[in-house]
């Protein structure tokens, strides 16, 4: 099997399984992306946790809560599909703590009201399954399986956000203003989570050419637009967007121009919150280190009697 | 920082409802059997449908490698013998 021969494999829409033939650049760009996913699911519990405790009903509580668990399975899922490359889980999590890998510019933003848990779902988890749906259909086996089971779960967590943000628009004026300036805040975030325009993206060609991304971050973009511009209009919410307007001839919601500096800054590290979030995920490591001693003491004690 | 050495994995099987066949869903790392049928209950049984799990030890499992597909597989499409339609039954008869 040679790079000619992969890429007809890829051609002909067949699906890419862990102990086939791929090369090496497909396989550390599919390492890259899938341990980024994993690991923005798992910081993304952070700033959601924050406001388990401070949900304002029981709805809104078991509902958070249950979001949350999900994005630990998402990330276990996640973790499991990266591993069928040759990594392993520890490798993964050790370079999430050291800092040395990426994750979502997203969570590096703090969530200073629960209107931004709402916005956070609607927009942030809008945007992903977005991507996540592309996903669905790429070229290697266990990432399309993982994403299939996601978005089963992440349209709940889509809909709770629209719900929540719903809720506070049509409440008292100052809870109307908290949505809006929940929105405010996530809305350009919301727009950098497709990546850099067609024209800027340097790993765009690559991953397109071997099948797994099916459409670009501009048309993603376009369709996430779409989308969401109807549901804030029907909510009486604004976007802070002055460039936004409908493109009659295409039928498309056209957003401005995007801050793409303050992208790269906040993506780079220099986020409000992003020593917090390595932080907080090292000391839950260090703090759980005694569970996972006891397991495989437990398991050790248990194998020595067997013998 | 890895104080001690990774779980190991396992993979999971999913049967969806009563009588269905198991399903190979994803795997875990757990310390031993009793916390991987935990760990994949809580990774992969969040949502109905769920009737029952198995977890295997991935290295139990045994796999037929992607180079070795056509030598393996590809004898089977020329048994036609294996399929109904290849056996010939009376005009009108229905049936068999």
């Amino acid at each position: 099997m040679d790079d000619t021969q992969f890429e007809a494999r890829i051609e002909a829409g067949e699906s890419i399984e862990p102990k086939d033939w791929m090369p090496e650049r497909y396989r550390k760009q599919l390492i890259r992306m899938m341990s980024q996913h994993a690991h923005s699911e798992v910081v993304g519990m952070l700033p959601e946790g924050n406001w388990i405790t401070r949900a304002p009903s029981l709805r809104r509580k078991i509902g958070l809560l249950s979001k949350v668990q999900d994005e630990g399975g998402h990330g276990l899922y996640l973790y499991a599909a990266t591993e069928t490359l040759g990594v392993s889980r520890d490798e993964l999590i050790e370079a999430l703590l050291d800092g040395s890998a990426k994750y979502s510019a997203m969570f590096n933003y703090p969530t200073p009201s629960w209107a931004d848990i709402g916005a956070i779902g609607w927009l942030i988890d809008g945007a992903a399954i977005v991507n996540q749906t592309m996903l669905t259909d790429c070229s290697y086996g266990p990432y399309k399986r993982a994403m299939i089971r996601i978005c089963k779960e992440e349209n709940a967590h889509q809909r709770q956000g629209y719900e929540i943000v719903t809720t506070l628009a049509r409440g008292t004026e100052t809870q109307r203003r908290m949505a809006q300036e929940a929105v405010d805040r996530w809305y350009w975030p919301a727009l950098t989570l497709f990546g850099p325009h067609d024209a800027d993206s340097k790993n765009s060609d690559e991953l397109t050419r071997w099948g797994i991304k099916r459409k670009s971050n501009d048309e993603l973009r376009q369709w996430f637009m779409n989308r969401v511009v109807p549901q804030a209009k029907a909510i009486g919410i604004e976007f802070p967007d002055p460039g936004l307007h409908y493109d009659e001839t295409s039928g498309d919601w056209r957003h401005g121009p995007i801050d793409w500096d303050e992208f790269r800054r906040v993506l780079a590290g220099s986020g409000p919150c992003n020593r917090d979030r390595i932080e907080a995920r090292r000391s839950a490591h260090e703090d759980g280190a005694w569970v996972r001693e006891a397991a495989a003491a437990y398991e050790a004690k248990r194998r020595e009697r067997a013998a | 920082m890895s104080e001690t050495a990774e779980w190991p994995l396992w993979e999971v099987f999913v049967q969806a409802k009563e009588g269905a066949a198991h399903q190979h869903a994803g795997s875990v790392r757990a310390a031993d059997r009793e916390l991987a049928l935990q760990h994949a209950r809580d990774t992969y049984a969040r949502r109905p449908p769920v009737f029952s799990l198995w977890v295997v030890p991935s290295e139990a499992i045994v796999a037929s490698a992607g180079r070795d597909r056509e030598e393996l597989f590809d004898p089977a499409d020329d048994k036609v013998y294996r399929h109904p339609q290849f056996y010939r039954v009376p005009r009108g008869v229905r049936g068999p």
